[in-house]
């Protein structure tokens, strides 16, 4: 049976200078222009346009397929083919190689989790090289996470997958990374481990890490997001601050689908 | 039938324990390379040769012995290895498996023609260095001294690379990169540098396996080609990137070999071949190997 193409009922972009983007202080850390990318053959973000300033949690939203996670991958580097424009701190990632642009100062939570089962807990945590100083200690992450310290020995995978999304974004503290990319850090876990990690990611805004969040749970992302972009189709279809949350909830039930 | 002397039957084990020196020594070299790269090296029998006649060369050449060549001999075999894999083996990266295999395998095939366009088939000799000479009588048998030193060499060589990946830092960037290597390079390690250098490490591996054989098998050029699918079998029997399977299995299938000589010699060159049929049955990850 032939695939049928891609569906692209919405392949203009509603991006405009009409919509108001809600301005905050400071220049973008993190400036995404007309980003695009591809999977072989497959052609997944069609310009994405967004920006992260510094100290900010923003989160991307959309459904399944809109292109969240291939926009965190492409800031990465981790997507075969990209165009476009995406300057961290003024240097330009579309082009580099993973490694260098983890060493600008970018790290990355994969969706999956990415726990090394031939590893243990201690050298999952202590994998990721240092790209800067000013990481968080070893001591600091097990007051974050106490489960980790009790699992140091441990097959990285046979931690609970609360313990390995800790562990997932342990990890990444360590390093001094000042952007953090976390993708649904909350899929699939407990409620009780969700507000940790929400707590978690509160916390590391208050000591000045800058979040990019990808999240399907808008209630999660509310509590700590301060801004939202939508996305739909390989592209960024809306935009608004947290403060504008509740006078957009109709348009996000539509966008979202919920 | 089992009247068996005493002295025949430690002495086949003794052909035991150095054939399976030279087979945990290969197939540790190719663990770590299939492990790292993906790819099934079937050169490694020929860098192997090619190591044996490094040292052959560094003593005709430059007048360099057997001790320069343990040190000299992997470490140039390495460096060409390297090569091999940035010009040729790291453009097949992502591909099926039987690219990288049938490349290697044209390699080769190629530098074993080499060799023996120029060396002929008949081997050249390379002597046991001065210091090794000798045997000490053990009461039930002769024990050659350089044997002992290969078996215990080896081993020590086997332990510390088991150690290197499995228990340090850079080792747990091996396994990680093994597992998801645009993960690891997504945290700012340079996977592509780590991998040149895990192929040019296998290759040099093999190359100290070539040097330790020289004064027992002389050099020759089809020494690796006669080997090589044994020491195959070995790693499909120890379990695919297996490194203590390696090991373990290289050691304990040159003792079940000499065993087969003394028992029933008929069976020694297949037995290693039954084994593997029936591990392939019962448990086709291997004996060591993790079920992906």
């Amino acid at each position: 049976m032939p695939r049928s193409p891609p569906m692209r009922m919405c392949s203009k972009p509603i991006w405009g200078p009409a919509m108001a983007e809600p301005q905050t202080a400071g220049a973008p850390l993190l400036e995404v222009k007309g980003l695009q990318a591809w999977y072989g053959e497959s052609h997944i973000l069609h310009g994405v346009d967004f920006n992260v300033r510094k100290g900010e949690v923003v989160t991307l939203l959309g459904r399944n397929g809109a292109g969240k996670t291939t926009t965190l991958k492409s800031i990465m580097g981790i997507v075969g083919k990209r165009r476009g424009s995406a300057e961290y701190e003024g240097h330009q990632t579309v082009g580099l190689t993973s490694d260098r642009i983890a060493r600008l100062g970018i790290a990355l939570c994969p969706e999956e989790r990415g726990i090394f089962s031939s590893l243990s807990v201690e050298e999952n945590l202590m994998l990721p090289p240092r790209v800067a100083p000013g990481g968080l200690t070893v001591e600091q992450i097990f007051e974050l996470f106490p489960n980790l310290k009790e699992r140091l020995n441990s097959q990285g995978t046979k931690l609970s997958g609360g313990e390995q999304q800790m562990l997932a974004i342990g990890r990444i503290l360590r390093t001094g990374a000042r952007l953090l990319m976390l993708d649904e850090p909350t899929e699939g876990l407990a409620p009780v481990i969700i507000d940790q990690i929400g707590h978690t990611i509160a916390g590391l805004k208050r000591q000045g890490f800058t979040i990019l969040l990808v999240e399907q749970n808008f209630r999660f992302a509310s509590k700590v997001a301060d801004r939202y972009y939508v996305m739909e189709h390989g592209r960024v279809i809306d935009a608004f601050a947290n403060a504008d949350l509740e006078a957009n909830m109709g348009k996000l039930h539509d966008y979202l689908g919920v | 039938m089992f009247n068996i002397s005493t002295q025949a039957l430690f002495s086949q084990l003794l052909v035991g324990l150095i054939n399976g020196s030279f087979y945990a020594l290969l197939s540790l070299g190719l663990a770590v390379i299939f492990g790292m790269l993906n790819i099934i090296n079937f050169a490694h029998g020929a860098l192997y040769m090619m190591g044996a006649f490094c040292a052959y060369f560094l003593l005709s050449i430059a007048g360099l012995g057997y001790w320069w060549a343990l040190v000299l001999s992997p470490l140039i075999m390495g460096a060409f290895g390297m090569f091999l894999e940035r010009t040729m083996l790291h453009r097949l990266a992502g591909l099926d498996h039987l690219y990288g295999l049938l490349l290697t395998f044209g390699l080769a095939l190629i530098f074993q023609g080499l060799f023996q366009n120029y060396f002929g088939s008949s081997g050249l000799p390379y002597a046991i260095p001065q210091e090794l000479t000798g045997a000490q009588n053990l009461g039930f048998m002769f024990l050659p001294n350089y044997r002992a030193w290969v078996v215990v060499f080896s081993l020590a060589v086997c332990l510390a690379t088991w150690f290197a990946i499995e228990k340090t830092k850079l080792g747990a960037y091996l396994r990680a990169a093994t597992e998801n290597p645009s993960l690891v390079r997504a945290f700012g390690v340079n996977v592509p540098r780590m991998i040149t250098l895990t192929y040019g490490f296998g290759v040099g591996l093999a190359a100290l396996a070539g040097v330790l054989a020289a004064p027992i098998n002389q050099v020759r050029p089809l020494m690796g080609g006669d080997l090589i699918i044994v020491v195959f079998a070995v790693v499909v029997i120890g379990g695919m990137g297996s490194i203590m399977g390696s090991i373990v299995t290289g050691f304990a299938l040159g003792l079940v070999e000499g065993l087969t000589k003394v028992f029933y010699p008929e069976a020694s060159n297949t037995v290693v071949f039954v084994i593997m049929a029936l591990v392939l049955l019962v448990k086709p990850a291997g004996l060591f190997g993790r079920t992906a």
